[in-house]
């Protein structure tokens, strides 16, 4: 086997194994997840691991949180789905002990340097830990956000939710939507309020007070007066597009009327002679309008009842005549459904040929289970199917002939007087 | 013949109601007109005709909501939907909320006046196409457990009367061929409105959802 190296492949080793990378452990740490993530690999309880370094921190005058500090951002977080939670950790904490942890951190850092004697001023401390501790809320939540959008409710997620009803794969829910805005809002007031404790203790807020207040003053007073401007602006924007839209419909429909109804409009007033050529036009323009309003309702060429329907169509423009279909059921057009519309498209053509005249011919088609069967129906003259001419090729051949080559039959009763029928069977492909 | 039907013509086309009322002169008695529903009820209320003939669609409800609200004063009243649209939903729907029958609206003159006479007779009008909407309505089986078999199956005699209606028979026709009587093809008929307007087939909402649109 070919050693490639420059593949990235770090955990080539037995997975089986315990020997892997050392990983923080972000969703089950308080902070950053180092304590979690060397419990995790030292195999022990992640408590004893906090005990242990908080006496370390005592012990070594405050070192150790450095190292902590350090650990954090050099190891890289674990990924999540990579390995099995050792406790279930509620996902709430993330952000308010996330910044309680980070503050006390921040607080003990200072002392520690105060203790080592790098000072600068009593005045900075506090400021500086309510600003750290709310920037690190607002910080967790908008990468809490980030991971939301981007991972959705996974399963490692959905693994931990269990435990508590809060896990992170419920962050989209208005409770936790509020519960977010009110910890950023708390985050702001935190940093704000730092920055302006920092700034009395320095005095230099008294002379910026009076300038800040006449600018919120000023703004207000330009928002209320601004407000009704914006608000109608925005409102007339939104009309003014909707009107767009809508013009926009009424000219497209009215191309499509131009094109078609006043046509065939026309087009009948021209032909006002001939009952039947204007009662043709006047049904295909139906039929068009229809299947436009419709607007892709229509099923596919390629099934039985659409192609029967089509045929259907087709003669009646051809012949000027109508014809009316219902089919009961549907089936892929394959061969033996093609050759009964065909068998049907040229009764269709016998009946408008022959019976054009006496009202609309009837076309019932029934696809069952095992065959599909047509009835074409006319109302005219009617003859006798035994003493049909030979010559009459139409009917032997395209019809009678056709149905049979395919495994089907068609059967003609005819009563003179009393209009003819074409019986059409054939058996369903058996695939 | 009898006197002649007294019928109410509601449609929200003005054209389509003298078209109507001029193919059906001398046939029928037009008593009333109504362009909208809530028209539509007070004409019917105040004229009391035999038959109201129905336009599926129409602003405000369609003809669902003239049978509602007519029924609420009269439910004895009959209606014939009459309609271009041959949306198998509406028709079915139609249909379910109380008429008797439905035909298109390409129905000459003298079928509609025979259409009027048979559903103020208290029979079922059923043209080609309905007859193949509850043929496919009706298709395919319905589970054991489901089936009330007064209300969820036709028999096989409806069956092969809806089909030769589909075909284009008329009723004397399909008695002629299926040697039975006219009025026992009627009382088929009849049977196949009730099953329709009764059955909670859940296979009828659903394969009119389907098929919005049938031609």
């Amino acid at each position: 086997m070919a050693e490639t190296g420059a593949s990235p492949a770090p955990r080539s080793q037995p997975p089986d194994r315990r020997e892997r990378p050392l990983r923080r452990d972000p969703a089950a740490g308080i902070v950053g997840g180092v304590l979690a993530g060397i419990a995790a690999q030292l195999g022990w309880d992640v408590r004893l691991v906090r005990v242990l370094f908080l006496v370390g921190v005592v012990v070594t005058g405050g070192l150790l949180l450095a190292a902590y500090a350090v650990g954090w951002l050099l190891i890289p977080a674990a990924q999540s789905g990579g390995r099995a939670a050792p406790a279930p950790v509620p996902g709430r904490r993330r952000g308010w002990q996330l910044g309680l942890g980070v503050g006390l951190l921040t607080t003990s850092g200072l002392l520690v340097f105060r203790e080592l004697g790098l000072w600068w001023s009593d005045a900075v401390v506090w400021p500086l830990v309510l600003a750290v501790a709310g920037a690190t809320l607002l910080w967790a939540q908008s990468r809490r956000a980030d991971a939301t959008a981007a991972a959705g409710p996974v399963a490692p997620r959905a693994e931990r939710a269990p435990s508590d009803q809060s896990a992170p794969a419920a962050a989209l829910t208005p409770a936790s939507r509020l519960r977010d805005l009110y910890r950023g809002g708390f985050g702001v007031a935190l940093v704000v309020g730092a920055a302006l404790l920092f700034l009395s203790q320095v005095d230099a807020l008294g002379a910026a007070r009076d300038a800040a207040f006449t600018a919120i003053v000023a703004i207000f007073a330009l928002a209320l007066i601004l407000a009704p401007f914006i608000w109608r602006l925005g409102r007339s924007l939104a009309a003014e597009r909707a009107e767009r839209v809508r013009s926009q419909e009424r000219a497209e429909m009215a191309a499509h009327l131009h094109d078609s109804v006043l046509q065939t409009l026309t087009l009948m007033q021209m032909r006002a002679d001939d009952p039947r050529e204007v009662a043709a036009l006047a049904r295909r323009q139906q039929r068009e309008l229809r299947a436009w309003l419709a607007a892709g309702g229509e099923a596919g060429e390629d099934r039985f009842a659409a192609a029967l329907r089509a045929a259907a169509e087709e003669v009646e423009d051809a012949y000027r005549i109508t014809v009316d279909v219902v089919a009961v059921g549907d089936a892929d057009l394959d061969e033996p459904a093609a050759a009964l519309v065909a068998a049907t498209r040229e009764a269709l053509t016998n009946a408008a040929k022959f019976a054009a005249e006496a009202g609309p011919v009837s076309v019932y088609a029934e696809v069952g289970p095992e065959q599909i069967e047509a009835f074409v129906r006319d109302r005219g003259p009617g003859f006798d199917p035994d003493r049909l001419p030979e010559d009459r090729r139409g009917v032997r051949e395209s019809i009678v002939g056709r149905m049979q080559r395919h495994g089907g039959t068609a059967t003609i009763v005819s009563v003179p007087g009393s209009g003819t029928e074409v019986v059409l069977s054939i058996a369903r492909d058996a695939r | 013949m009898s006197d002649p039907a007294s019928i109410v013509i509601v449609d929200d086309h003005a054209l389509f109601r003298s078209g109507v009322r001029s193919e059906v002169e001398g046939l029928v008695e037009v008593v009333g007109e109504a362009g909208s529903v809530e028209e539509a009820v007070r004409v019917i209320g105040a004229t009391r005709p035999d038959v109201v003939l129905l336009d599926v669609h129409m602003p405000g409800g369609g003809g669902v909501e003239v049978i509602r609200g007519v029924g609420a004063v009269d439910p004895g009243q009959r209606f014939l939907a009459l309609s271009v649209s041959d949306a198998a939903e509406d028709v079915i729907a139609v249909v379910r909320a109380g008429a008797r029958g439905y035909v298109t609206k390409s129905i000459s003159g003298e079928e509609l006046a025979a259409a009027i006479e048979r559903v103020r007779d208290g029979d079922a009008v059923f043209s080609p196409r309905l007859a193949g909407f509850v043929l496919d309505a009706f298709a395919g089986t319905v589970p054991e457990a489901e089936v009330d078999p007064d209300l969820d199956q036709l028999t096989m005699r409806e069956r092969e009367v809806l089909r030769m209606i589909a075909r284009g028979y008329m009723y004397k026709e399909v008695a002629q061929r299926l040697d039975i009587s006219p009025r026992t093809v009627e009382a088929h008929v009849s049977a196949v409105l009730r099953k329709l307007q009764l059955s909670n087939r859940h296979e009828l909402t659903r394969w009119a959802a389907e098929r919005r649109l049938v031609d």
